[in-house]
């Protein structure tokens, strides 16, 4: 039996307020294996990869379990020694490259940053090796990459060079926290081949932490379950996929695997049109963010923009609502030309046009209550007594399935899946015709997701509501809408009822962009990746 | 006991205790004060005595009586100054950053002109031309020192107004005044608090210099700055009588430099804070 290299047993984290962060939670990792840690945010994910480093975030404290990194505790180590373990035994991969790297020095420097510095090779021999890896990671240009700075490479390739970091030391234990979550899902697929190439080359233990199943199932050997801190299931990956013990794992499964099926039928039959957009141009300075679009929304009817980041989605949507002044063509609202200028719009216009925000978190004015909140449209659009408007902030709670005494509390002190439904409840306030959701649900978790797409789909089923729903995500996409348009560098290549956009014959971009969503089947990376070859 | 929802450090209780002495004395001067606040009582400079408990002035006032209404005439005019300059300077820098790029070209580059000018050439310029009446002393030094102000809520501002929730309000077509009143300034508080503190310190010690100078406040009140001035020659004859105003001017400064730097800890400093005079 090979040697453990990274023994974690009985772990306990906590605050230090008291709240317990981690709690009980034993792992072991062998050289070569990758253990998948899944679970939603505040599971206690990268909580536990920290402290493998012996590490934990400012205002936390390991404070029970042993750490043992090849057979000796690491929690005894004095300040020096853990300077010597981290980084060059075990190193991370944070989830935001843009981030974590030095954006006033070049990529080079960073990288060579850690051999050198623990004296393992001196500078020279460290940029030859920093050059092998990025060749190794099919960075474009190795020989010159390094010199380039952080905001001069794409993210996906800023992704890679943290992973060349990582490695530059040989370590015996990488933690990948989140590495592919801020990428596309074109590029992400690229950089998880790439990590598992990497893995596979240099006989590198892994903890690698995400919360989709569908990636962590691409590159694990085995999957631990955790919830609230607590682990829920281990096994190896096939155990964790096709036979889910635990009833929380069967419905992480469950959930992922029903996104991958089309759910919403389009009707041949299609109301009035609510909103029309014709061949419009919207710029940033020179630069065309939307190039010529047309598509029209439906009553009670949900179109889906998809695409990759920078493919103008969220530009179109501003270009709708007038935040971006549109050049050239028309948008027009239930027959009536909407101005191109947010502030010659009318009051009536506005009201009836709403917006969902992709990250509840600033969507929401953190010095003001639920009820403020909610009660501002109210008040704003219809000019109502404030008994009334307390009245009406209670029907929409209810609506939104939020408890009543939630209208007095500040909206700080929601989680990000109550957040979203007082986004969604202030919208309703307005009783809108169309709502424009901004990748609603890409900030959540998954189960919370899921909570509030079925509350949408509810809430379009009940009061006749259309959306625009802008999202990156396919399997949201086959759940919920009619129509679908695909957009590509600010056009639109292909517009339809959503099962005629995802049948073939494809479109080459729409292609693409499917065979990129991972699905829950531990070969379907090697499948895409012998596929493209 | 717990201030701002955190508990303050063993500095932040002796600012606080200073802080709290003064302003008790300031307020309360008339009644705790042994003489009349202009009364000739006895000699120039007369030594420290049972009735006279830190000695006489340059024409013989009580110096303790003289303190106290000092205090109350130095803390509150420096006082007044801060809330003014507040009131003015974060209306126009929250102003400047809701309002549009036009908007906020005019008044910052107004603000930078008078930035480029010395304050105390600007204030002793305009107090020689208007003379340095109470309420043109406070003015003066409010419009001064409202360009700091500016800056701070401006810069504090502009990190609010792309946040969603703004955003959400405009596409809500709430005007201007509701954009900044609720929406903006209740988020931009807890860093105009903590500069609060430290432009009262400054405005303090400016206007305890100005009165140094002779164009602050004016005799008969009594005020730190003008009593340092005016006992200033006392010193070549070792008597003590200008270290009494110069040591309650320092130690008052020091006092709410102790609670400035302890709020400074809790919410971490913004950029584009000036702490320069």
């Amino acid at each position: 039996m090979a040697e453990t290299v990274l023994a974690i047993r009985n772990l306990r984290v906590e605050s230090i307020t008291g709240t317990v962060l981690v709690d009980d939670v034993s792992l072991e990792l062998k050289p070569g294996e990758v253990l998948g840690l899944i679970g939603e945010s505040g599971a206690g994910k990268s909580t536990i990869g920290l402290a493998a480093m012996v590490y934990a975030r400012a205002g936390c404290k390991i404070t029970g379990g042993t750490v043992e990194v090849k057979g000796a505790n690491a929690r005894t180590l004095d300040m020096e020694a853990r300077r010597e373990l981290r980084g060059r035994r075990i190193a991370y991969v944070a989830q935001s490259a843009a981030a974590s790297f030095n954006p006033a020095h070049c990529i080079m420097d960073q990288v060579c940053e850690m051999p050198v510095q623990h004296g393992m090779m001196p500078k020279a021999a460290a940029q030859a090796w920093a050059v092998e890896l990025f060749r190794s990671l099919e960075l474009p240009n190795p020989e010159t990459f390094g010199a380039r700075f952080p905001h001069q490479v794409s993210g996906g390739q800023l992704q890679r060079a943290m992973a060349a970091m990582a490695i530059s030391c040989r370590p015996d234990i990488v933690v990948f926290d989140e590495p592919t979550t801020a990428l596309d899902v074109t590029t992400q697929i690229e950089v998880l081949a790439l990590i598992k190439k990497l893995i596979k080359e240099y006989h590198t233990a892994a903890l690698y932490i995400s919360h989709d199943l569908a990636v962590v199932a691409q590159v694990a050997d085995r999957i631990m379950v955790l919830r609230g801190g607590k682990l829920v299931e281990q096994g190896t990956t096939e155990q964790i996929l096709m036979r889910p013990q635990n009833e929380y794992s069967r419905a992480l499964v469950a959930d992922r695997k029903a996104s991958d099926k089309l759910s919403v039928e389009s009707t041949a039959q299609r109301g009035a049109i609510v909103l029309s957009v014709a061949n419009a141009v919207g710029m940033y300075g020179n630069f065309t963010a939307v190039k010529n679009v047309s598509l029209s929304v439906a009553h009670g009817e949900t179109l889906a923009v998809v695409g990759e980041s920078g493919s103008g989605k969220s530009s179109l949507a501003r270009l709708i609502v007038g935040l971006l002044p549109r050049s050239a063509g028309t948008v027009t609202f239930r027959g009536r030309e909407l101005s191109s200028a947010l502030k010659n719009r009318t009051k009536e216009d506005l009201r009836k046009l709403q917006f969902i925000y992709q990250q509840p978190d600033v969507a929401l004015n953190p010095r003001q209550t639920v009820g403020e909140i909610i009660g501002r449209p109210v008040q704003f659009y219809f000019d109502r007594s404030p008994a009334d408007v307390a009245k009406r902030v209670a029907e929409l709670l209810t609506q939104v399935d939020l408890p009543l005494d939630y209208a007095q509390r500040l909206s700080s002190a929601l989680s990000g899946g109550q957040k979203q439904r007082v986004c969604i409840a202030r919208a309703l306030a307005a009783e809108p015709e169309l709502i424009i959701c901004d990748e609603p649900t890409s900030a959540l978790d998954q189960l919370v997701a899921d909570g509030i797409l079925k509350l949408l789909k509810h809430l379009q089923d009940e009061l006749g509501i259309a959306y625009l729903f802008i999202t990156h995500d396919l399997g949201i996409v086959r759940r919920i809408a009619h129509r679908t348009a695909a957009m590509l560098r600010g056009e639109i290549v292909a517009e339809g009822a959503t099962a005629a956009v995802f049948s073939p014959p494809l479109h080459p971009y729409t292609e693409r962009l499917l065979a990129s969503v991972p699905e829950v089947r531990a070969d379907w990376l090697d499948e895409v990746l012998a596929h493209r070859a | 006991m717990r201030l701002f929802g955190h508990k303050p450090t063993t500095l932040a209780w002796v600012g606080l205790a200073i802080i709290g002495f003064f302003s008790l004395i300031a307020v309360l001067a008339p009644l705790l004060a042994p003489h009349e606040e202009g009364a000739v009582v006895s000699d120039t400079w007369a030594p420290a005595s049972g009735s006279f408990l830190l000695g006489t002035d340059n024409i013989g006032r009580d110096m303790l009586t003289r303190l106290m209404y000092g205090a109350r005439m130095t803390i509150g005019v420096a006082l007044t100054c801060t809330i003014l300059s507040f009131i003015i300077g974060t209306t126009l820098g929250l102003l400047a950053a809701v309002g549009g790029s036009l908007l906020d070209q005019v008044l910052s580059r107004s603000v930078d002109i008078m930035l480029s000018i010395p304050l105390l050439v600007f204030a002793l310029m305009i107090l020689s031309m208007f003379g340095s009446s109470i309420p043109t002393l406070i003015i003066t030094i409010a419009i001064l020192d409202s360009t700091r102000v500016f800056r701070l809520a401006r810069s504090v501002a502009l990190n609010l107004v792309v946040l969603d929730y703004v955003e959400a309000a405009r596409l809500r077509g709430e005007g201007l005044w509701w954009l900044m009143r609720r929406e903006i300034l209740p988020n931009a508080l807890p860093p105009m608090i903590s500069e609060f503190g430290l432009r009262f310190c400054f405005n303090f010690l400016f206007v305890a210099g100005l009165s140094f100078l002779g164009l602050g406040i004016q005799p008969p009140y009594a005020d730190w700055g003008g009593m340092v001035r005016e006992n200033g020659r006392a010193i070549a004859f070792g008597v003590s009588a200008p270290l009494w105003p110069a040591i309650a001017i320092s130690i008052v400064t020091i006092g709410v430099n102790l609670v400035v730097d302890w709020i400074l800890s809790i919410n971490a400093r913004p950029s584009g804070a000036s702490a320069e005079m």
